[in-house]
């Protein structure tokens, strides 16, 4: 079973078409892997899928990293 | 007893707006609207060019390709956000300009939906007998409800219409439709303004917040189309053609690509049309037809979503 980590970087590396080598746990999705507005939120809607959770428009606007990304999933996921 | 299209038409005002227009007046590039919306231009009617007028000559054409009179007309429904007048019906006004009366005409508001609620609405009075002849077309000038300086959204729209002339038909036709709607969503996508007082008080032009519409709509987009070849017992595989509202690209793509669907299935004139709200969807299905990618005994999928939020889709053999 793979870590949530390496979950959301995949997914990250499909949605934005980039290598997953590329992606980082520090990336930025705008400023690092030149991600627009709708990529972050078609972004969202697959961490939601993979994840099986609903993230609310407020909070994922505060998801601009994969770190933020990872540590979205991981608090809410536990619980 | 089903609703078959008999015939499609459609019309598109003779001047086009480029993106490079628009990036003289606003603070875009063609490059930026290419990639957030895949539009590169858009048509825009004249002055005193009405949603009626546009509405009339789709019509004349779905007329003709279905080999129909305006005399066999029994009812008449008009998809418009953009009314010629408050009232009476922009139905009414054309029906008239049809030289034909005394049949039900009525306009249906459901935005970008509009299309999709009136053929559901149109297939009723069919399938209960009250029609035999409808014609269903969506006609708008949204250029009319437009902030031209709002560089997130005058990009985005373009007037036209598309009409379909349904008749009732013993063997096949539209096979399952679903319409839906969700008032809390309304405040990601309006026109505020109302009259009072011989005046607007509000706003007049589309207001819209982009991430969260695109989001609401590739969700509820992806789950009616499954519903609908849930009903009709049919699986993605048997979609020969996705005519979906041509709102956007991106939206496009997304709902395609939940759907497992190849593009190539799918309708697309966003390019050339931008997003013509309830006429989207019928000028597309036109310009499918027209080109001979559409063929007689096909299945196709249409689909809307607009303000509301209302969305819905149509499932057809064509």
């Amino acid at each position: 079973m793979e870590n949530i980590e390496q979950r959301v970087k995949k997914i990250v590396a499909e949605q934005l078409g980039v290598p997953e080598t590329d992606v980082k746990i520090e990336s930025s999705f705008v400023n690092d892997l030149g991600a627009d507005s709708l990529d972050t939120v078609e972004l969202v809607m697959a961490l939601e899928e993979e994840f099986e959770c609903e993230i609310p428009d407020e909070e994922a606007e505060k998801i601009t990293t994969v770190q933020q990304a990872v540590d979205y999933v991981s608090a809410n996921l536990s619980k | 007893m089903f609703s078959r299209i008999a015939g499609t038409g459609s019309y598109l005002p003779e001047r086009i707006l480029t993106n490079h227009e628009l990036a003289a007046r606003v603070d875009t590039s063609d490059e930026w609207i290419v990639a957030r919306t895949g539009i590169r231009q858009r048509h825009i009617a004249a002055a005193d060019e009405t949603t009626s007028d546009m509405a009339l000559i789709a019509i004349q054409r779905a007329l003709e390709s279905a080999g129909v009179t305006a005399d066999e007309i029994d009812l008449l429904i008009v998809a418009t956000t953009t009314p010629d007048n408050i009232f009476p019906s922009t139905a009414c006004i054309v029906q008239n300009k049809l030289g034909v009366h005394g049949f039900p005409a009525f306009d249906m508001q459901a935005v970008c939906a509009g299309f999709v609620y009136a053929l559901t609405t149109a297939d009723q009075f069919i399938k209960s007998g009250a029609a035999k002849c409808a014609v269903v077309v969506g006609a708008e000038k949204v250029s009319n409800i437009i902030n031209w300086d709002d560089r997130n959204t005058c990009v985005l729209f373009g007037d036209g219409a598309g009409a379909v002339v349904l008749k009732a038909d013993e063997e096949t036709g539209i096979l399952a439709t679903h319409l839906h709607a969700d008032g809390r969503y309304n405040g990601i996508l309006n026109v505020p303004g109302r009259p009072v007082a011989n005046a607007v008080d509000g706003e007049a032009f589309v207001h819209m917040d982009g991430s969260a519409v695109f989001k609401f709509a590739v969700k509820a987009l992806s789950a009616v189309a499954e519903e609908t070849l849930a009903k009709a017992g049919l699986a993605k595989e048997d979609i020969d053609w996705l005519v979906p509202h041509q709102a956007n690209i991106r939206i496009i793509e997304s709902t395609a690509k939940h759907l497992h669907l190849d593009m190539s299935k799918v309708i697309v004139t966003v390019a050339e049309h931008g997003n013509t709200s309830a006429a989207s969807i019928p000028l597309a299905l036109d310009a499918g037809v027209k080109s001979g990618r559409i063929q007689r005994g096909q299945t196709i999928l249409m689909e809307g979503i607009g303000g509301g939020f209302a969305w819905g889709s149509v499932l057809a053999r064509f």
